[in-house]
């Protein structure tokens, strides 16, 4: 691996015609964490990738790998690895094709292909032509493609898009572990949910401009936790809310679910008031809706 | 350098369409070359009682015969190069391409090479595919094969480096053009319309008569340093030399289109 290398988007903005598909974004992207690049669809997420890897020419800006831009690196395949669409292949060549003809730029010998296909779990399939490959086997392959020259940056565009369930935790269990080995992750999506536990960073775009830039831990800390409780005497759980301001939401059979506080609070200020709790927890802290306030997308559309 | 013309000779390697169609072009020649061949031998044998004007015979028809590989055979290592580029396109592998291949003149560079090697392997199956059709009917039914003449094995040299050319320049118009059935429409209606028209129609009038030694198809009639169509009344071809500059020449625009007008272009 090349020395670790910050990603840094620098005043990026990119307009076609009249449309700003990019918008003056400045942002970084640190070494040794997973940073989850997200935005609605049409954000222009892919868009920034591509400038950053020198594939788009920007309007106005920069991007930068460490201090250097993509085009002037010069091993830009030791030092970034990036799978920007998981249906770039002949569907002619195998799997194994598809990585030999990258090797020698890459500068790794075909043993590489080799080992990556069964790192990626595509070994019994390697010798197989990728026309017939599913969405996760193609996602795989494009993963291993973006390994190859074993980069400090590795930047994967929705690499969770078509995967099961087994192989979203076994990607998020590689991505935990290029940041562990001191690489810079950019892992974009469109869905918040499904990066959530795996980055620590995340950067929130959309209409091409910066919405929001944190840990992952600070984006939590904006949404506000909920409790619900369960009380034979709902009206008394209610006005104690009132009392303590809370916002209150009355539902069936005595339950209530209450915003801006959490299990904890509840519980002290329900014993202190001598109301008789039968449920008290914790309901998610609600970080699908600060995306989608963030993002400026009405809740309703996205309830899938 | 050599990484890159390494990785493109994988690429190419690696799909089955180039020997699809190197199969198809050869059993094609094969056909034309044995069809060329009876009709010199079948000429001789009846000799001009009718025409007036005798056919073809002995070495002219064996060298008009295994001169037929470039002029009715150039469609297809045209076609086979312009696939190394709109391949890339179509299936979209030009981003990870230009992701280990930054530098737009290296890839181009790369393809050419690349295309002018494989070029030769193309001109050498498809010459032995003229010679295989018009060879043994030359022997059994006309004069002779002529296969140990030496003007003849000159022929057959220049009629392969003749194809590898061509072959890098369909890889030079596959990346100006680089929608494939985009592509592969334009050749196949230039080779098999336009040039051919133009070339016949070119000698009836004065003014374009010394244009028509500038068209692809009689530059390379002028390397091969015989023209097929010269028997349809066609004269005045370039010298050898000159005849491979212009073929040089119509590779340096499209190669230069490809590096500065498609990959200038943001990609994706």
């Amino acid at each position: 691996m090349t020395a670790p290398a910050a990603v840094t988007i620098d005043r990026l903005s990119k307009h076609f015609g009249p449309v700003r598909a990019v918008d003056d974004l400045s942002f970084t992207v640190r070494p040794g964490a997973v940073t989850g690049f997200l935005g609605p669809n049409g954000a222009g997420k892919t868009t920034t990738l591509r400038m950053l890897l020198g594939l788009v020419r920007p309007t106005s800006g920069r991007a930068l790998i460490g201090d250097t831009p993509y085009l002037e690196l010069r091993q830009p395949a030791q030092t970034v690895g990036a799978s920007l669409e998981a249906s770039a292949f002949h569907p002619g060549r195998s799997g194994l094709d598809h990585l030999r003809m990258f090797a020698p730029q890459v500068g790794v010998p075909e043993s590489r292909c080799h080992e990556l296909l069964e790192l990626v779990g595509l070994d019994q399939a390697k010798k197989r032509r990728v026309g017939g490959y599913s969405m996760g086997m193609r996602q795989r392959l494009a993963l291993a493609y973006a390994m190859l020259g074993d980069p400090a940056v590795v930047i994967l565009d929705e690499p969770a898009n078509g995967l099961d369930p087994q192989g979203i935790v076994w990607l998020r269990q590689l991505l935990r572990a290029f940041a562990d080995e001191g690489k810079t992750v950019l892992v974009s999506s469109h869905v918040l949910s499904e990066v959530q536990s795996t980055v620590d960073d995340v950067v929130i775009i959309a209409k091409g401009r910066l919405v929001h830039e944190s840990s992952l831990g600070d984006l939590r800390r904006l949404a506000a936790p909920s409790v619900e409780v369960l009380s034979p005497t709902p009206q008394r759980v209610v006005e104690l809310a009132q009392a303590q301001q809370w916002r209150a939401e009355p539902q069936h059979d005595g339950l209530v679910v209450l915003h801006n506080a959490d299990a904890a609070q509840v519980g002290a200020a329900a014993f202190a008031a001598g109301i008789e709790l039968h449920r008290l927890a914790d309901v998610g802290v609600g970080l699908e809706d600060v995306f989608l306030r963030l993002t400026g997308e009405p809740t309703q559309e996205v309830a899938v | 350098m050599s990484a890159a013309i390494r990785g493109e000779f994988r690429k190419f390697l690696s799909t089955r369409m180039w020997w699809i169609l190197g199969l198809a072009m050869f059993a094609y020649l094969l056909f034309l070359g044995a069809v060329l061949a009876f009709s010199f031998a079948y000429g001789s044998t009846t000799a001009s009682v009718d025409t007036g004007a005798p056919l073809l015979s002995g070495e002219d028809a064996a060298t008009m015969t295994y001169s037929l590989t470039s002029p009715l055979g150039y469609v297809f290592p045209l076609i086979i190069g312009s696939l190394l580029f709109t391949n890339e396109f179509r299936h979209q592998t030009i981003t990870p391409t230009l992701l280990v291949e930054p530098r737009r003149t290296v890839l181009v560079l790369a393809k050419l090479v690349v295309a002018a090697i494989f070029g030769v392997i193309i001109g050498v199956i498809a010459t032995a595919g003229t010679v295989a059709g018009g060879a043994p009917v030359l022997a059994l039914m006309g004069e002779g094969a002529y296969l140990g003449n030496s003007d003849v094995w000159s022929l057959l040299g220049w009629s392969v480096v003749v194809m590898a050319i061509w072959n890098v320049l369909g890889v030079a118009i596959g990346g100006l053009l680089t929608n494939q059935v985009a592509a592969i429409i334009v050749i196949i209606g230039f080779t098999q319309f336009v040039e051919p028209i133009a070339r016949v129609a070119m000698t009836a009038v004065d003014a374009l008569q010394g244009v028509s030694a500038y068209l692809p198809g009689a530059a390379a009639d002028a390397v091969l340093g015989t023209s097929f169509f010269g028997s349809m009344g066609e004269t005045d071809l370039l010298s050898r030399w000159a005849g491979g500059l212009v073929m040089l020449a119509y590779i340096a625009i499209f190669a230069l289109g490809a590096r500065f007008i498609t990959l200038r272009r943001d990609i994706g």
